[in-house]
């Protein structure tokens, strides 16, 4: 028999020969294994291509697992802890799943495909998880990561540039919905769906189509401003959406060693995610054990003093008119079509009322001089950046 | 929709009787739902051939809890009390002992045996405490929970110095070991060793088979006996005692499944269609069926489900039941040893080697035996003149290699009776018939999960706060309303009514 | 004539940390060896021409950093170079390789299943926790549960606290990690036979019990927590071979005035009125000494070295009793040149690491069954690396050492001494293993010495040749090891004290014995604590 060695190379996804010719900068990390870009020629101007035009992101390497059978919604209602009834086919839900002992797993988003067929994709792998959770379950789970070549096409623009590929119709399709095209022979999945907090949307296809649709897409996005972007940008835009990341806000309780790091979908601030009205889902007894004795953390959203971002900083507060220590922050950036200094951060309870002033310990260097401030930082609950583009439905023309 | 009880008991083995017999007394309309035609569970006495009747799953008594006895005010008869345990040799020089005194050896290893037996009660004395009481939660803020863990600490305290250490020493490991330590006849080596394996999936040098020693000895010390009409009168007595409580037990009715309204137990439904009300639900089923298959997965939470998946149930012990003419000759016994306890155990060596096949799913060559002739004490079970024999095989596991079929069977009920003919050379002669009952039959007959007596492998891991699962070992089950009271729950199998006993207390604690 | 402080019997890892720690809180140390050469078991020796083997111990994991810090062992000569790789053959030609780089495990993992691909990170994240938990205790003394002293009852409570800071569910975990085997822990996370192969062999390495035996799961522990420079579980080569450990140890010692004698066996312990006074050696010069320290296993020490009438009944049964059985042996070979595989790519980087020819869960029980019957595996379980890949110090350019460890291997065959022709078979039944996945091998080999655990007692002293000097069961752990009520590292005389691997928390090259008995030894002679405490939070 001959063996083939695994490649020890990070993988590429179908989008890398594009990538690759409009790169300038050659910086490149690996995503679950995958090639993917941080930036192709300056993420500053990459973040802006998604306020201001159309940036397009390569997700492919996102985690999917496609989950069919005629249990698969009582699976899927039994595995996160939103009520999946009102999620119609056609429709897309973020969602968040917990161990028995409430503590989140992971998040992500779920595509009701078609009656009784669904597409999960997550930031981690979870087959282990899912296939356990399948005991008893007439459903069937694959996972089909490489199966399907993923793009955000995320901005202002993003609405006129899908109208202008020809995708009649994309104006009806509301924010969380999804619809099929064909493209080429082949079929085109379009969910109004993003990281960014902006008017965007995801295409999902074969791999063997997926160069195709991209030149087809930026062909129809030249008068549009549409620009290839890398992680860099697509961070600064999901922080200012007030959008947590998995391993950067909160960890995979499965994969945490010591006690007490994972976190309660209340303690990230996802209470509506929580549906106690269905009998069974996995976390209930914990979560309703912690609702009625108290979660230990919250996360909250900062709006900070002055300009230097608070990255990996302490979060205080007073007590008792003692400043004692709070909490730590988790995603900080200065947000520049805010201009605002923001934060993720999260606290322990009871701090960190919306409309708290709490204070934030930010170390920054000018010139190999480090500097020390205690910025206040007032807890908001909106997102930083919320544009009604976002939500208008049909989208306007930019 | 029929009349509404307070409680169901699905499976009216013992365990199930003692529950619904004590929840029954404490003023519950309770209703026992037996799939079989006949209580008793795993603990019957059937006919297996024409005149010849056997207790067929378990067939000698040691381990019913006196607080069971008490509390449900059984009267028991037994054909033999404090049966002796002769450990066959192949030349006819047979080892005898009962109680803490051994026959056979050196006087070292009487002395030995002695002070090894004493030791072993003395912890079985503390573990049979514990049988008795609910499992702690670990972790929890509970009083209750602190509390009986305190008192557990304290109580292995108050053992003494010496004790103790014994105790944290022995409690981990295996028999083959402290066998070698102290006794110096191969026979009774062989034969201790038998006596801590049978039952599991373990073989003596196997870590973990001193607990299942002192498991052995939770009650009487090991001195085992024979009830009259085999191991079905003891459970028709609990039947009796649950039904003089006001307890309905219906036979002949296999539950469906368990209905889940709303994420609560709100009944159960029949094979026959017939949908019966309850709030709880208790099950004497093993806790896989019980979850994957009476109520299912979707009602339960993923890393419970994962849990229940891992529970370890692998059946070794088959039963063998012989038709004789007449008792068969056995070297060096006499007549009134026929009434006793037979092992065939070898050495501890013989014990591991027939251990050995068991981890690849292969039977014993040379088996393992623990041989009763109850006819000898009990003329009900045999036509005049004629004898029973009933036998407990190791090892025969569950999941065979290539699978069960007749031939398999024919071929290990060969080898056990060939194992057999060395002890007795003219048993094949008295043979009318026969009758091998593997794990798998077991399991069919009786609902016995894996085959296995205990619902669940006895081993550490699966013992105490861990047993069925951790998080579930107060019997009450993660779902409202749905409880456990068989083997498979704190602390395991052996007709010993703890479970069932236990259960009913705690029910009767949350269920006001 | 001369008083030492203390003398330390046994110049092996733990003997020499033991001393080192004693000597550096300014004590007059004097160790004694029985060979001509230091190092017990962590040696490396020059039997054959230009070649250097780690004949003994073959890998460093264990060694406690703190250990490694605080005697300056770097300065000292001391460099362990970690490595990667490593491989289990199978029997249809195929192979599971051991990637460092995670997703390329999961990429290889994945041709397997991808399930157990996944689940790889669980297991991971699962064994991390209870390494946590245990390591800890490590660079502790064991408190004795039955006390009613301060000190015991809160170290107790400290485990106490530790366990219940776990979390309800993830205690009910460690309940059971700690008394399953490694094949039933192993099947909760992984469905792919090769897979769980691979990864069970380090609950039997060492160990008299096989894979399917309750407490294995904990052994696979022990093979876990060692670290190189923060990566934990990760192993790593001695540069000049593992006697270089004992080496810079041994200069450590002295660089804080203690003293070495080699060729000095120890035939007696001397006792005088319930109190230490000294050794005699076996050349009949009696040296005296306050305290004297035994890093032989307690089976030597008391039993050999030491008057039974000196010693508490019940504790010398205890001793005799004293689980210690040979169940590895060693082949050491020379190399004429790097052997090929042809399963493997050319240049494969899996090379560097170990090497395993058993592919299934079934063939690794029927090795240890081969053992229960008192013979070697006719199929064993071989940890074969090539460590000169690496450390190119251990052989002549282009040449290279290889080493076997092999489980199973009886102390005794059927109960009575190995022949020459039966050492001679066993190690033909290694090498043919070998060979079978390597058709040049068997050409290449220069040299072999095969190490029974006879031989392996008769040269280091470990009884049986029990690498661990004690089985790592659950009665001879912790507040067990060696021996219920002596666990705090001090001998039933006034001023005996035991530091080798018999006592907590066990064996494998971790010093972390040598280190703990040293703090005892220094508190009760109320000096300075010399003793590093645990890094903490790692």
């Amino acid at each position: 028999m001959t063996i083939h060695e695994v490649p020890q190379k990070r993988l590429t996804t179908p989008f890398y020969p594009r990538l690759t010719e409009l790169d300038r900068l050659n910086n490149w990390h690996s995503w679950k294994g995958y090639t993917s870009t941080d930036a192709l020629y300056d993420p500053e101007l990459e973040y802006f291509a998604i306020r201001n035009s159309t940036g397009v992101f390569d997700l492919s390497p996102m985690t999917k697992y496609r989950i069919t059978g005629p249990d698969s919604l009582d699976y899927i209602n039994r595995l996160v802890t939103r009520d999946m009834n009102k999620i119609k086919p056609g429709r897309v839900a973020y969602a968040v799943w917990c161990n028995d002992q409430g503590q989140i797993i992971d998040d992500g988003t779920i595509f009701h495909l078609r009656e009784g067929e669904y597409r999960l994709c997550s930031q981690e792998r979870h087959l282990p998880w899912l296939v356990s959770a399948a005991i008893g379950f007439d459903v069937s789970i694959v996972e089909e990561t490489a199966e399907v070549a993923g793009l955000a096409v995320q901005g202002p623009t993003s609405f006129s540039i899908l109208r202008t590929l020809g995708l009649s119709g994309i104006e009806e399709l509301k924010p969380f919905g999804l619809t099929h095209f064909d493209f080429e022979g082949s079929e085109l999945m379009v969910s109004r769906t993003g990281f960014t907090g902006d008017l965007g949307y995801e295409l999902w296809i074969e791999p063997a189509k997926a160069l195709a649709l991209w030149d087809a897409l930026f062909e129809a996005g030249k008068l549009y401003g549409i620009t290839a972007i890398g992680t860099h940008a697509l961070e600064m835009a999901r922080i200012e959406a007030g959008y947590i990341a998995a391993v950067t806000d909160f960890l995979p309780a499965e994969l945490t060693v010591r006690s007490g790091r994972s976190r309660s979908p209340f303690e990230l601030g996802l209470d509506w995610l929580v549906d106690f009205k269905k009998p069974t889902f996995n976390g209930r007894r914990a979560l309703a054990e912690e609702k009625r004795r108290g979660s230990n953390w919250r996360l909250v959203k900062l709006d900070i003093d002055g300009n230097k971002p608070a990255n990996h900083s302490y979060i205080y507060t007073k007590k008792n008119g003692k400043r004692i220590q709070a909490g730590f922050t988790t995603s900080a950036m200065w947000s520049p079509v805010c201009k605002q200094n923001i934060a993720i951060g999260t606290v322990n309870t009871p701090y960190g009322n919306v409309g708290d002033t709490m204070q934030v310990e930010i170390y920054y260097q000018r010139e190999m001089l480090w500097t020390r401030v205690m910025a206040d930082a007032v807890v908001v609950d909106k997102p930083f950046w919320d544009p009604a583009r976002r939500r208008a439905t049909p989208p306007g023309n930019y | 929709m029929s009349e509404r009880f307070d409680a169901i008991l699905i499976g009216a083995g013992h365990n199930g009787l003692v529950c619904a017999g004590l929840l029954a007394k404490a003023g519950k309309r309770v209703l026992v739902l037996e799939a079989n035609d006949q209580v008793g569970g795993a603990a019957v006495t059937r006919p297996f051939a024409d005149g010849y009747s056997v207790s067929s799953c378990a067939h000698l008594l040691y381990q019913l809890q006196p607080a069971v006895s008490k509390d449900l005010g059984l009267k028991l008869d037994y054909a033999a009390k404090k049966m002796e345990t002769i450990a066959l040799a192949e030349s006819g020089n047979h080892i005898r002992y009962s109680g803490s005194e051994v026959d056979g050896v050196s006087d070292e290893d009487k002395k030995s045996y002695k002070a090894f037996h004493k030791r072993m009660s003395g912890f079985a004395d503390l573990l049979q405490k514990y049988f008795n009481k609910t499992p702690p939660r670990l972790g929890t803020k509970d009083k209750k929970d602190l509390f009986t863990l305190a008192q557990l600490g304290f109580d292995v305290r108050r053992m003494g110095k010496t004790e103790m250490r014994e105790l944290l020493r022995l409690i981990g490991i295996n028999i083959f070991d402290e066998t070698e330590e102290r006794f110096s006849n191969p026979a009774l080596k062989g034969a201790v060793s038998l006596d801590a394996v049978l039952g599991t999936h373990l073989g003596p040098r196997s870590p973990n088979t001193i607990m299942t020693y002192i498991y052995r000895l939770c009650a009487g010390h090991g001195a085992v006996s024979l009830p009259s009409g085999g191991m079905g009168s003891v459970t028709q007595a609990i039947a009796q005692a649950a039904r003089d409580n006001g307890a309905v037990i219906r036979t002949g009715v296999r539950v469906k499944r368990v209905v889940v309204d709303n994420g609560r137990v709100a009944g159960v439904e029949t094979e026959g269609g017939e949908t019966l009300e309850s709030w709880i639900v208790v099950s004497n089923a093993g806790p896989k069926t019980t979850v994957m298959d009476l109520v299912q997965t979707r009602h339960f939470e993923t890393g419970f489900i994962r849990r229940v998946n891992n529970i370890r149930a692998k059946g070794n012990a088959a039963k063998l039941h012989l038709a004789l003419d007449g008792l068969p000759s056995f070297k060096g016994l006499e007549k009134k040893d026929y009434g006793q306890r037979l092992l065939i155990a070898g050495d501890s060596d013989y014990v591991e080697r027939a251990f050995n096949p068991a981890k690849y799913g292969r039977c014993s060559t040379e088996p393992v035996m623990e041989i009763t002739f109850p006819s000898v004490h009990d003329k009900s079970l045999a036509p005049p003149g004629k004898h029973v024999m009933s036998a407990i095989v190791q090892y025969v596991p569950y999941g065979l290699h290539d699978g069960w079929d007749e031939s398999a069977k024919e071929a290990f009920k060969q080898t056990a009776i060939n194992t057999l003919a060395k002890y007795a050379p003219d048993i094949a002669d008295k043979i009318t018939a026969a009758e091998l009952l593997t794990p798998l039959d077991l399991e069919n007959e009786f609902n016995l999960p894996g085959g296995h007596w205990h619902h669940g492998e006895l081993t550490l891991d699966q013992f105490l706060f861990v047993r069925p699962v951790g998080g579930a070992a107060q019997y009450a089950m993660p779902l409202d309303g749905l409880y456990l009271c068989g083997a498979g729950a704190h602390p395991g199998g052996g007709v010993m009514g703890a479970a069932g006993r236990n259960a009913a207390r705690e029910i009767l604690s949350r269920e006001k | 004539m001369k008083t030492y402080d203390a003398i330390v019997v046994g110049a092996g890892h733990n003997g020499l940390a033991n001393a080192a720690f004693l000597a550096k809180a300014g004590l007059d140390v004097l160790c004694l060896e029985k060979n001509p050469y230091i190092g017990g078991a962590a040696v490396s020796l020059n039997l054959y021409e230009d070649w250097i083997y780690s004949n003994c111990s073959y890998v460093c994991s264990l060694l406690r950093p703190e250990i490694y810090r605080s005697l300056d062992l770097a300065r000292h000569g001391l460099q362990v170079t970690p490595y990667g790789g490593g491989m289990t053959f199978m029997e249809n030609g195929d192979y599971l390789g051991a990637y460092w780089d995670s997703e390329t495990r999961y990429k290889e993992y994945s041709r397997f299943s991808k399930h157990d691909a996944d689940a790889y990170e669980r297991y991971s994240a699962d064994t991390m926790r209870q390494c946590r938990f245990i390591r800890d205790f490590m660079m502790r003394t064991p408190p004795d549960p039955t006390s009613f002293k301060p000190r015991d009852l809160m170290e107790l409570m400290a485990i106490g606290k530790k366990f219940y800071e776990m979390g309800e569910d993830r205690m009910y975990d460690t309940v059971r990690f700690w008394t399953q085997s490694v094949a039933e822990y192993l099947d909760e996370y992984f469905e792919t036979d090769v897979i769980k192969t691979a990864l069970s062999g380090s609950g039997i390495i060492g160990t008299a019990l096989g894979i399917h035996s309750p407490g294995t799961a904990y052994v696979l522990l022990h093979h876990y927590m060692g670290e190189v420079d923060g990566n934990v579980g990760a192993w790593g080569f001695a540069r000049g071979g593992m006697g270089a450990v004992s080496q810079a140890i041994a200069n450590s010692f002295q660089s804080y005035g203690g003293e070495i004698r080699t060729n000095a066996g120890v035939e007696q312990i001397l006792v005088k009125n319930g109190k230490v006074t000294g050794v005699a050696l076996t050349s009949g010069e009696e040296i005296s000494a306050r305290v004297v320290v035994s890093n032989m296993d307690v089976k030597r020490t008391f039993m050999k070295c030491m008057d039974e009438k000196d010693l508490p009944e019940d504790f010398l049964h205890r001793v005799k009793n004293f689980k210690i059985r040979g169940s590895s042996g060693k082949l050491n070979i020379a190399l004429d040149g790097l052997p090929t595989f042809p399963a493997l790519p050319k240049g494969s980087p899996l090379l560097d690491g170990d090497m395993h020819f058993i592919d299934s869960m079934e063939r690794m029980e029927l090795a240890f069954d081969d053992w229960k019957e008192g013979t070697w595996s006719k199929d064993p379980y071989v940890d074969m690396l090539i460590p000169t890949i690496t450390d190119p110090t251990m052989a002549p350019p282009g040449k290279h050492f290889m080493s076997c460890f092999v489980q199973y291997c009886p102390e005794k065959i059927e109960g009575r001494a190995w022949t020459n022709e039966e050492r001679d078979a066993f190690g033909k039944t290694v090498i043919d293993q070998i060979a079978k996945y390597s058709p040049d091998f068997k050409d290449l080999i220069l040299h072999v010495e095969i190490r029974t655990p006879q031989d392996i007692e008769n040269e280091a002293g470990l009884t049986e040749g029990n690498i661990f000097h004690g089985e790592l069961t659950m009665d001879q752990l912790l507040f067990n090891r060696p021996v219920p009520g002596y666990a705090q590292y001090r001998g039933p005389v006034k001023g005996m004290y035991m530091c080798g691997s018999s006592t907590h928390p066990g064996g494998g090259v971790m010093a972390a014995p040598g280190a703990n008995a040293a703090r005892e030894i220094l508190s009760d002679l109320k000096r300075q604590n010399t003793v590093p405490e645990n890094f903490g939070d790692d």
